[in-house]
């Protein structure tokens, strides 16, 4: 467990949290990848800032995407939900024009 | 030390194995739950990493709001009788080799960079040091997000309420 070994596993969540955002259709399960995604960025500052001599400015970071994480999703399921109310479906495909 | 290495990868392997039952689950309500295990496990990483604030701000936030807020949104957007809350992929050869490519590219990097590294004791306390930075370094952009937040506050708000 050093450096090398939390940065392979923020790739592979990374990597997973992508392909979710590539071909899942389904908007909450896109918003669940995206998560996936700044967790992975998180795992790096933290990491960064343990390996770098315990610079607390990692920890900072981190916590400011948590914030903005939690505003986001708040803010996104609004949107999801106007989607569904307006198409039917929160099928993304379908939802391509500005109303309906 | 070798316990410790065993719990290390333990929670590694919880961590990656319900990550991808996340992306590749058809069941919705499987994914959020596996998410839940992803985000502790994201949790305990961080205890490994001497960030014991961080690793309690993860589980509050993720997994008490964020998560219940998904799981809300899952249950919502579904009708009562679609009981299977199923989802579709499509173009998952297509996408997954494109996000295997850039898999390999990102270990090639970490695996070939000469990383700076600085030897650190464990600190006593991680929420003086914190709280130090949050009140005097970072003290904009700390009211910046308060407002962030409340700006999100209200429109979500205004976005979910029911139009005449």
């Amino acid at each position: 467990m050093d450096l090398n070994s939390y940065l392979i596993i923020s790739a592979i969540l990374f990597s997973l949290g992508l392909f979710g955002v590539i071909t899942r259709r389904n908007g909450v399960a896109v918003l669940m990848s995206i998560e996936l995604i700044l967790n992975a960025a998180n795992i790096n500052f933290i990491a960064f800032s343990r390996y770098s001599g315990m610079d607390f400015s990692g920890h900072i970071f981190s916590l400011f995407v948590i914030i903005l994480a939690a505003a986001e999703a708040a803010v996104a399921l609004a949107i999801i939900l106007n989607i569904f109310n307006n198409f039917g479906s929160i099928n993304i495909d379908d939802a391509n024009k500005m109303s309906q | 030390m070798t316990g410790i290495n065993l719990i290390f990868w333990f929670i590694a392997i919880l961590t990656i194995v319900s990550g991808s039952i996340v992306v590749l689950s058809n069941n919705l309500i499987y994914s959020a739950v596996s998410l839940l295990f992803t985000l502790l496990g994201i949790a305990g990483l961080y205890v490994f990493l001497w960030a014991d604030f961080i690793a309690i701000t993860q589980i509050l936030i993720y997994v008490g709001g964020i998560l219940v807020l998904i799981i809300f949104g899952i249950m919502l957007t579904h009708r009562i009788t679609d009981v299977t809350l199923s989802q579709s992929s499509n173009q998952q050869i297509l996408g997954g080799g494109i996000v295997l490519v850039i898999f390999l590219g990102l270990s090639y990097m970490i695996l070939n960079t000469p990383w700076l590294q600085n030897s650190a004791v464990e600190p006593e306390e991680t929420i003086k040091q914190i709280g130090n930075l949050l009140m005097i370094d970072y003290l904009l952009p700390f009211e910046v997000a308060s407002i962030l937040l409340l700006a999100a506050l209200i429109g979500a708000a205004l976005l979910s309420r029911s139009s005449k």
